[in-house]
């Protein structure tokens, strides 16, 4: 048996990773999947890589974050690291998560209850690295020692740990080894978020080191503000592929379909994640489809950013959350709409519903509704003709953590599945207690070195269990299987998980929002909207 | 001797009243924070607390009138105090353990509560605790004293073994932890120990109650009875110093933190303190950040670091 982690190893000098999983240490997977053996070998790090970044963690890197050439160097790096800690601790600094970063400090009974919850450490065999606690404690420790300046008695009290730069190192690529989904905190008995922690270490090694995830970042968020989405599309190239997606949407069904850009005073600001423009067209075609035929008076903005609704801040950089925040508000405000509508993105719905809610004041505070809850609106209203029976295959729901756990939106969806798909069939768990995809907090965007190996193998093991197991009375290929995730993040890793382990060749289990199967119903429309195809 | 021990109970019991009190004021005073709900939020309307849903599950909510419904915080919370719920639904093993732990605490703290109300009858209304009234309140003093004592002992025990022998604990376990399960046996240990072994001559909790609130320094007191009091009077005073003091955070990270869903708009007091906070000047060292100390919240969020100076 592998000897566990120890808190104390986070300092271990040198760059060997504390922890190597092998497809034997895993949590075991129902049929198809159940022989480890059979799985994909992890992709080893470039040699390349070790010697140019600190992979000093486990089999993966997620950050690439440069060696430093000298000991000065890395004692420059530790003192930003402690002046970043303690500025985590100040009002000025962060005064927008203190409260319950302090309370989760000073708090925490380590009694271990979250680990259970946590579904990449299940899925990872219960590897101590990956404990929901395991990060918790080093940063606990750090500040009862660094920020609170404790001597020996509060060293006793609270334990020790050797602050260097290999734990620095560490630290940051481990706060990359959470999916932020905060399952760990819904059962903790005192109220502790073990999630948090992971997502305040970020915030200080991104707004104090420049450190992030360059997918979060530089492809991401400065992305987004520079040319008006991470995609990279700008208001023009954005409109043209709108175009497209109405023109091959009004050809697809029959109906004509033409998307609204910049009317003022419109009912509803629709924003779509901008990666369903590209990756899921048939997707936006979907909303603009249904949206027209029940008569909803709404619009799209070419603002900068206003017609893409992600917020990587939200997973790591609260100056970045607040300036795309504000640029969703201030273009719902120039077009004078009366609310803003999120479509099918998990975490675009909790930053601008929920968390930007306290710093969306005066004329920027436009209400902000989930399409899910407008869909449903529409759906038992009668304004669509639907037809279940286009809908006879088999469809399981996954709740996306930001929609369903973080922000309350549980049943406008599963009214919408139950009525036009009838052999609708619940994961299990559900609901507020789902499983994370394994792609959330930005892991779903992360490609870099072997990360999706990790990504496969660990953090989106526990939702494939639930998949199978959901579909476990129909694998067989002849039967078409359909994945409802009305999220596009969860839509990347699950496009990529399902391909990863050959389950849509083998198994014929396809993916997809929540519009693409409303359309699939409507009977004004040409059957087959969904294509059964791999995309 | 008996000065001595009542001077020990009497700061032990103010230290706990006044760094409990400070430790809620200085949670209290912490910035409010942003939005960090976890669902289900149980003052939702219960229709949608049922399968943890919340207002935005409602068309235009903004528009209708917000219910809170407390019967259903007190639904959760009640269990929560009293039985350890979230802990019995997770980590059975470890409730087993814990919530003898604390139901023996809270009967000790009923046991406190109970010999108040008897040393005080006693003092003002003499002739009314003489009698069955008084008896009574003895026997139930006496049984909720003694049962939470061996409860809280047992349970203390139970975790300690569990500290020093669970894999899943011990990496996580500090010295302090052990000090402070084994600080509970060696008190209550000691106050049981001392108030059975008392012999006759010994004074009854009653009695000691009473000497307390009138400061009766004649009151002898036996060598074990002394140390059990000295101790329980300095665990008392210690609790509140440590993370043990997780019954004052319990509130915040309930009320204020998981179940804190009150839109915005709906509250002038928050949009004044968050238009405040907006004002404060972070010093973040990152580029893009922009910060220099001098520029507020506001204007970092106002600037674009892709075609400002954060670039």
């Amino acid at each position: 048996m592998k000897e566990a982690v120890k808190l104390g190893d986070m300092s271990r000098p040198g760059r060997t990773p504390l922890a190597h999983l092998e497809n034997e240490d895993l949590m075991r997977l129902p049929p198809p999947l159940e022989d480890p053996s059979k799985y994909h070998n992890w992709t080893a790090l470039a040699p390349h890589t070790r010697e140019k970044y600190e992979c000093g963690l486990d089999d993966t890197c997620a950050l690439n974050l440069p060696q430093p050439q000298t000991k000065e160097e890395e004692a420059q790096l530790v003192a930003k690291f402690l002046s970043g800690l303690e500025k985590l601790f100040t009002r000025e600094n962060n005064w927008t998560f203190l409260q319950p970063l302090l309370l989760t400090m000073e708090h925490c009974a380590k009694c271990q209850t979250c680990s259970e919850a946590c579904h990449i450490y299940e899925a990872s065999g219960r590897n101590e690295l990956y404990r929901p606690t395991f990060r918790s404690e080093v940063l606990r420790r750090l500040y009862f020692q660094y920020v609170k300046h404790g001597g020996l008695l509060s060293s006793l009290q609270h334990g020790a740990i050797q602050l260097n730069w290999p734990l620095v190192a560490r630290l940051a690529e481990l706060s990359y080894r959470c999916n932020l989904c905060r399952r760990c905190a819904q059962t903790c008995p005192i109220g502790a978020d073990n999630g948090l922690v992971a997502h305040e270490l970020r915030k200080l090694f991104s707004q104090e080191m420049g450190i992030a995830a360059k997918e979060l970042h530089d492809t991401g968020s400065m992305l987004q503000l520079k040319a008006g989405s991470s995609t990279g599309m700008n208001a023009e190239v954005v409109k043209d592929n709108i175009r497209f997606i109405d023109e091959d949407t009004s050809e697809k069904t029959g109906i004509q379909v033409e998307t609204p850009w910049d009317v003022e005073g419109a009912d509803i600001l629709l924003i779509h994640n901008a990666g369903e423009i590209l990756a899921w067209p048939e997707n936006p075609g979907a909303f603009a489809l249904i949206l027209n035929a029940a008569g909803v008076k709404w619009t799209l903005s070419s603002e900068l950013a206003g017609y893409d609704s992600i917020n990587y801040g939200l997973w790591y950089d609260d100056a970045q959350f607040a300036r795309v925040a504000l640029k969703h508000a201030q273009a719902a405000r120039k077009l004078g709409v009366r609310k803003i509508v999120l479509a099918e993105c998990g975490h675009a719905h909790k930053a601008l519903s929920v968390i930007a809610d306290r710093v969306l004041l005066g004329d920027l505070s436009i209400p902000r509704e989930s399409s899910m809850t407008l869909l449903r609106d529409i759906v038992m209203s009668g304004r669509l003709g639907l037809d279940p029976d286009r809908n006879d295959f088999p469809v399981t729901l996954h709740d996306p953590c930001n929609l369903v756990r973080l922000m309350g939106v549980v049943e406008p969806q599963r009214e919408i599945l139950r009525k036009i798909c009838p052999r609708f069939r619940e994961m299990e768990p559900h609901g507020v207690d789902n499983y994370c995809c394994g792609g959330g907090s930005g892991f779903a965007i992360m490609s870099g070195n072997n990360f999706p190996d990790w990504r496969f193998h660990v953090s989106g093991r526990k939702k494939l269990e639930q998949i199978l197991n959901a579909f476990a009375d129909c694998l067989d290929p002849s039967v078409p299987k359909y994945l409802c995730a009305p999220c596009s993040n969860c839509k990347g890793q699950f496009r990529d998980m399902l391909a990863y382990y050959n389950l849509w060749e083998k198994n014929r289990i396809l993916y997809g929002g929540l519009v693409e199967l409303i359309v699939n119903a409507m009977t004004d429309v040409r059957p087959g909207y969904i294509e059964w195809e791999w995309h | 001797m008996t000065a001595s021990i009542y001077g020990i109970i009497y700061a032990g019991v103010l230290v706990f009243v006044v760094a409990s009190v400070l430790r809620a004021v200085r949670y209290a005073k912490l910035p409010a924070h942003l939005r960090w709900e976890l669902y289900p939020v149980p003052h939702e309307e219960a229709e949608r607390a049922r399968h943890g849903g919340s207002y935005f599950e409602v068309p235009d909510w903004w528009t209708k009138p917000r219910k809170v419904n407390f019967a259903g915080e007190l639904k959760v919370m009640i269990p929560e105090m009293l039985f350890l719920k979230a802990l019995r639904e997770f980590n059975r093993k470890l409730w087993y353990r814990s919530f003898v732990f604390h139901f023996g605490l809270y009967l000790l703290a009923g046991t406190i509560a109970l010999l108040a109300v008897a040393a005080l009858g006693t003092i003002l209304l003499p002739s009314l605790l003489a009698g069955f009234v008084g008896a009574v309140l003895h026997t139930l003093y006496t049984a909720t004293g003694l049962c939470g004592a061996v409860m809280a002992i047992i349970g203390a025990a139970g975790l300690l073994h569990d500290r020093l022998s669970d894999p899943n604990l011990k990496n996580y376990t500090a010295p302090g932890d052990i000090f402070n399960l084994a600080f509970f046996i060696a008190a209550l240990g000691a106050l049981a120990a001392g108030y059975l072994l008392r012999g006759p001559g010994g004074p009854g909790a009653l009695a000691l109650a009473c000497g307390l609130l009138r400061f009766d320094t004649a009151i002898p007191v036996p060598g074990v009875l002394s140390a059990g009091l000295v101790l329980g009077a300095l665990l008392v005073g210690y609790i509140p110093l440590t993370h043990m003091s997780h019954f004052i955070a319990k509130y915040f990270l309930y009320h204020n933190i998981r179940w804190d869903d009150l839109p915005t708009a709906q509250s002038a007091e928050i949009q004044r303190r968050f238009a405040g906070y907006l004002t404060f000047r972070p010093t973040w060292a990152a580029r893009h950040i922009g910060a220099d100390g001098a520029r507020t919240w506001a204007d970092i969020a106002a600037t674009n670091p892709s075609v400002g100076a954060g670039k």
